[in-house]
């Protein structure tokens, strides 16, 4: 009979304590893995939608709400900015690619977008269905979008005022579906992109353009800007804040700030997901603990049938090893399905990507750190069991 | 065969204990009687291996077990003693076949099935394989100790108060059962007991009254 047969036998005679005992380690490790999951994926994701943007132009107000606004598109836009101050941006030498950003309706709570071709090519975005937009009123649905909503090219939607599901519908300018974009796990999935052309043309009061003398001025919500020289990071941002009525925000300094508000939750999260493996490094080991004081007599019969002390140290190792096992089996699979859900949830609001099917090498330390714990845990038990005096054991009780 | 010679041991909070010189041959039985806390049991120990003695020589089998390593001397017991303890001591944890099983894992041996099976059929409890300990009567329990006693062909079976808890019957059963186990083993026996039936099944046993200063020690104090 091998070491593992009998540990297991073992564990479950008492399947009331190791069912309990599995439970507390599985609840630690899930915690662990889904902190992990978590962190990690709001950092790639960001990182992933920040990459290659140096500024974010729009109107005075926060620069956060600029940076969660224009490059996440988290958080409503500050205010309208001319367009022709955004040209006059774009003619600048420092400036290498600017990408203006025209906020303001929704479809069924996703963001309809008016940008640049340039969008789609700063993202390194490819067309998975169809074709992009090429006139006015054409629209690119995100991969999370069409699978939503349903819609296919050929289709055709009207936009909602507002980035609320509920505003007024603007059925006087229903867009046509040109093209659904492949999945890149980035903020384009949420988006549905269009032409500069077509958030004007929605927005045209059909009175207004008709009175002779007044042309309404062309506004548009922000331009992310990329340098041609890291070095214009220094002057631009100050240049623009000073002397337009524009405000720059440049997202390396936003998001550093968010990642240090947000790092304390996570590192709080870190905290107490540390704390549970704690308590169940713990609960193993007073299980351990009690089941050597309660099979004393078992453990001296086995050595009065000539095991080693090794022998009979190895099976209360083995027996916390195979728990440890077990549990960090379950926590992986229940840390993946948490963060799952949780990807669900956030999906279901329009807002970050997070799905528990990514496994990450860090994930090998989850495994790494409960077997360490149930060892620890099996060694003091186990030593005892080692010393344990047989002759007398077979006489007491 | 088992031979003692000047063995004496020492626990650490009562007096050292001081035991006869012995030779059992090999095939024989040896009583050993004496009141409860005379020493039969750390004797029993001894000759198992079980508790290194402050002085003397114990030799079982041929083999003088000083001269064993604790690990060699593990691997000694497992192989050579069959050892009955006053409570038995089957795990409840598992079932009559995994009782019998757990000897091979001691011994680091691969488990037998067949031997297992035949060892409780040979004790007339073939059919309770299957069941937990704590479903057994004293003497079923008894029956299957005992198997497992003798599962490894042991050459010595050490017995610590097997007829302490039956009643006349089972003590004779229980008893016929150890003589034929030892004798289809040709195993030497040994017997602690305080209890007068089991002199009525071993007529010729030798008896070793302990708690009696022996020769040698009294010799060597003087």
């Amino acid at each position: 009979m091998k070491t593992i047969a009998v540990a297991f036998r073992y564990l479950w005679s008492r399947p009331l304590a190791a069912l309990l005992n599995l439970l507390l380690l599985t609840l630690g490790l899930a915690s662990i893995t889904f902190v992990l999951l978590a962190s990690e994926q709001v950092t790639r994701a960001f990182q992933r939608d920040l990459a290659g943007i140096d500024l974010v132009v729009g109107a005075k107000g926060s620069p956060m709400q600029l940076i969660l606004s224009g490059v996440f598109q988290l958080d409503s836009p500050p205010g309208n900015i001319l367009y022709t101050d955004v040209q006059a941006l774009q003619r600048m030498p420092q400036v290498e690619r600017l990408i203006p950003l025209a906020m303001g309706d929704s479809l069924r709570g996703w963001r309809i977008v008016g940008t640049s071709q340039e969008y789609l090519a700063h993202y390194k975005l490819s067309v998975g269905q169809g074709q992009t937009w090429s006139r006015p009123l054409e629209a690119v649905l995100g991969a999370q979008v069409s699978s939503s909503t349903g819609l296919k090219p050929g289709d055709s939607f009207s936009g909602n005022h507002g980035l609320g599901a509920s505003g007024p519908e603007h059925a006087q300018a229903p867009y046509r579906v040109t093209g659904v974009l492949a999945p890149c796990g980035c903020v384009a999935d949420r988006l549905v992109l269009t032409s500069l052309q077509s958030v004007w043309q929605v927005h045209d009061r059909p009175g207004t353009a008709e009175e002779p003398g007044h042309k309404e001025e062309k506004q548009v919500s922000m331009a992310l800007i990329s340098y041609k020289s890291p070095l214009s990071a220094v002057s631009f941002p100050r240049m623009v804040n000073t002397t337009t009525n524009m405000q720059a925000a440049a997202p390396a300094v936003e998001v550093s700030r968010l990642m240090g508000m947000l790092g304390v939750g996570t590192d709080v999260m870190k905290g107490l997901a540390g704390v549970l493996l704690v308590t169940a490094a713990l609960s193993v080991f007073i299980a351990l603990w009690n089941a050597v004081r309660e099979r004393r007599a078992d453990l001296a019969m086995l050595r009065m049938l000539g095991a080693t002390p090794m022998r009979v140290a190895a099976l209360l190792v083995c027996e916390a090893l195979l728990l440890a096992l077990m549990a960090s089996v379950l926590g992986l699979a229940a840390g993946h399905l948490v963060t799952g859900v949780v990807g669900l949830l956030l999906a279901a609001r329009q807002s970050l990507p997070m799905t528990g099917m990514i496994w990450l090498p860090q994930e090998l330390w989850i495994v790494g750190a409960a077997l360490g714990v149930a060892f620890v845990a099996a060694l003091i038990p186990a030593l005892s069991a080692y010393r344990m005096d047989v002759a007398q054991l077979l006489n007491s009780r | 065969m088992i031979q003692t010679q000047a063995l004496h041991f020492h626990y650490a909070t009562s007096p050292e204990m001081f035991f006869a010189d012995l030779r059992v041959p090999q095939g024989g039985t040896l009583l050993l009687h004496g009141n409860s806390g005379s020493g039969k049991s750390t004797w029993l120990a001894l000759a198992a291996g079980m508790l290194t003695p402050a002085g003397g020589e114990v030799t079982v089998a041929g083999e003088r077990l000083s001269r064993l390593s604790r690990t060699r001397l593990d691997h000694w017991r497992a192989r050579t003693v069959g050892f009955l303890p006053q409570k038995l001591h089957l795990s409840d944890a598992l079932t009559v076949e995994g009782n019998l099983a757990l000897a091979y894992f001691a011994a680091g041996l691969p488990e037998d099935a067949g031997t297992i099976a035949r060892s409780l059929r040979t004790l007339g409890v073939g059919d309770l394989a299957d069941r937990k300990p704590t479903q057994l009567s004293g003497g079923q329990a008894q029956r299957v100790a005992l198997a497992r006693t003798i599962l490894m062909q042991p050459k010595v079976i050490l017995a610590d108060e097997p007829t302490a808890s039956l009643d006349d019957d089972a003590a004779r059963d229980g008893l016929e059962l150890l003589r034929s186990c030892a004798q289809q083993c040709n195993a030497t026996l040994v017997i602690a007991t305080h209890d007068r039936r089991v002199q009525d099944t071993f007529p010729d046993a030798l008896v070793y009254k302990i708690g009696i200063q022996p020769e040698w020690a009294r010799r060597a104090r003087t």
